[in-house]
């Protein structure tokens, strides 16, 4: 064996691990945001009554979850200059991970609409509001605050996924991480601090997510 | 832009390197699968049954693993463990990393399934005068397994998705077959459609094959 830890090597380029990590989170973000809104949308479709959406939105979920994530990202940052389409890396991958974040969501919110008991779309209606409004300050609402414990797992999974956006060289955690391993060869520390920062990272955000969860419970 | 007729000529000269990939994309899932629900059995087990020291361990080792990236995991036992002195081919090496993310999902898998069981079940055995062992492999595990087969079924389309990630240290299997043929003749478009076309068939497959086992084993309503 005869390996010495010796973490100097991977101190000296801590600030570049951190701004990958913060990197990561801000990928995450922006991913989620945008997944929400296709996922609500797809969400809404899978249970409307017109036949042609449901189907639509039933391929894009099945499509999406049934097709590794590394195949899409390099599809999309790949085979889109091929139609034409030229996006940078970043913007790339954040439209990658949108896309398959939005199948996901579609499941979450999905299950969440059919959560919710009919007589709040009824109640809408009665007091005189249209379905659209109905829809946005009655049912969205409150679905919300049901699907958000399934949301913060989604979102800490999206985080784990963004250490994929290395394989198109977006410089994130994990990227640096290989960097310094190839250029250091402190194999041990460099993976151990990388892990490490994810796993304090996801930690962070769980216990983040469940005090906003427990302060948005519905109260019964 | 697309040139199919060019497309199936590529294809067809690369029938067999694609072919292999895909052999080597299904061995490396289901050995992950396999081993790392043998695992995972272990794990769910010691999660639910264990004196509080085992059960520490081993959730520290659930939640680092479930904590890190599935892709850090395959880097980090490509690198670390040769760096350490055990040499590992990429193939080793790569289904090491996916045997312990496969692991850590069917414990916690398990342990929810063996926890969400009504107390009753166990008191109901121990009170006809079964033993442990007994109570577990007649009562327990049956029911746990059934509750526990979804989300199997998930894991599993998982560890085939997370292969691919073995592309990237070097692992023979579909998806970096794919990208040598694509640079050899940059048809990207087509071959990383058509590669996440046959991911597409082998994950609905699975998932098909699981409604199907669900619905033989499921209880009578």
């Amino acid at each position: 064996m005869g390996y010495t830890l010796n973490f100097g090597a991977v101190w000296r380029d801590f600030d570049l691990l951190l701004s990958g990590l913060a990197l990561g989170l801000g990928l995450a973000i922006v991913s989620i945001l945008i997944g929400c809104v296709i996922g609500l949308a797809a969400a809404f479709a899978t249970i409307s009554n017109r036949v042609w959406l449901r189907r639509i939105a039933g391929a894009y979920v099945t499509a999406i979850r049934n097709t590794p994530i590394l195949v899409l990202i390099l599809f999309t940052y790949f085979a889109l200059p091929q139609l034409g389409v030229r996006i940078g890396k970043i913007e790339s991958f954040i439209l990658t991970l949108a896309v398959y974040a939005g199948a996901y969501l579609t499941e979450v919110f999905r299950g969440a609409l059919l959560a919710l008991p009919g007589g709040l779309r009824e109640a809408g209606l009665a007091i005189g509001l249209t379905e659209r409004q109905t829809k946005i300050w009655i049912i969205i609402p409150v679905m919300w605050r049901n699907a958000l414990p399934a949301l913060s797992n989604n979102f800490i999974s999206l985080f784990k996924d963004t250490s994929l956006a290395a394989a198109i060289a977006v410089p994130e955690l994990t990227f640096y991480a290989r960097q310094i391993n190839v250029n250091t060869f402190r194999v041990v520390e460099t993976w151990l601090i990388a892990s490490l920062l994810y796993v304090a990272a996801c930690y962070i955000i769980a216990f983040g997510l469940r005090q906003v969860e427990r302060r948005l419970a519905i109260p019964r | 832009m697309l040139d199919l007729a060019r497309f199936a000529t590529e294809l067809w000269i690369a029938r067999w390197a694609v072919a292999q990939g895909l052999g080597m994309t299904i061995l490396i899932s289901t050995l992950a699968i396999v081993l790392g629900s043998l695992l995972g059995i272990g794990i769910g087990l010691v999660l639910v049954y264990g004196g509080w020291i085992a059960r520490f361990i081993v959730r520290l080792y659930v939640d680092f693993v479930r904590g890190t990236p599935v892709f850090v995991l395959v880097l980090a036992s490509f690198y670390l463990l040769s760096g350490i002195g055990i040499q590992l081919t990429a193939f080793q090496a790569g289904l090491f990393a996916l045997t312990i993310f496969c692991s850590t999902h069917v414990g916690e898998n398990l342990r929810g399934s063996l926890l969400s069981l009504p107390r009753g079940q166990m008191e109901a055995g121990k009170a006809i005068g079964l033993t442990f062992p007994q109570v577990f492999a007649y009562i327990l595990a049956p029911q746990a397994l059934r509750q526990a087969l979804p989300a199997w079924v998930n894991t599993a389309t998982e560890m085939v998705k997370a292969s691919t990630l073995l592309s990237i240290i070097g692992v023979v299997e579909l998806l970096l077959v794919t990208r040598e043929i694509i640079s050899r003749n940059f048809l990207s478009l087509e071959f990383y459609f058509f590669a996440g076309l046959l991911y597409f068939l082998i994950d609905y497959a699975i998932e098909r094959a699981g409604k199907f086992v669900e619905r033989r084993v499921a209880l009578p309503t």
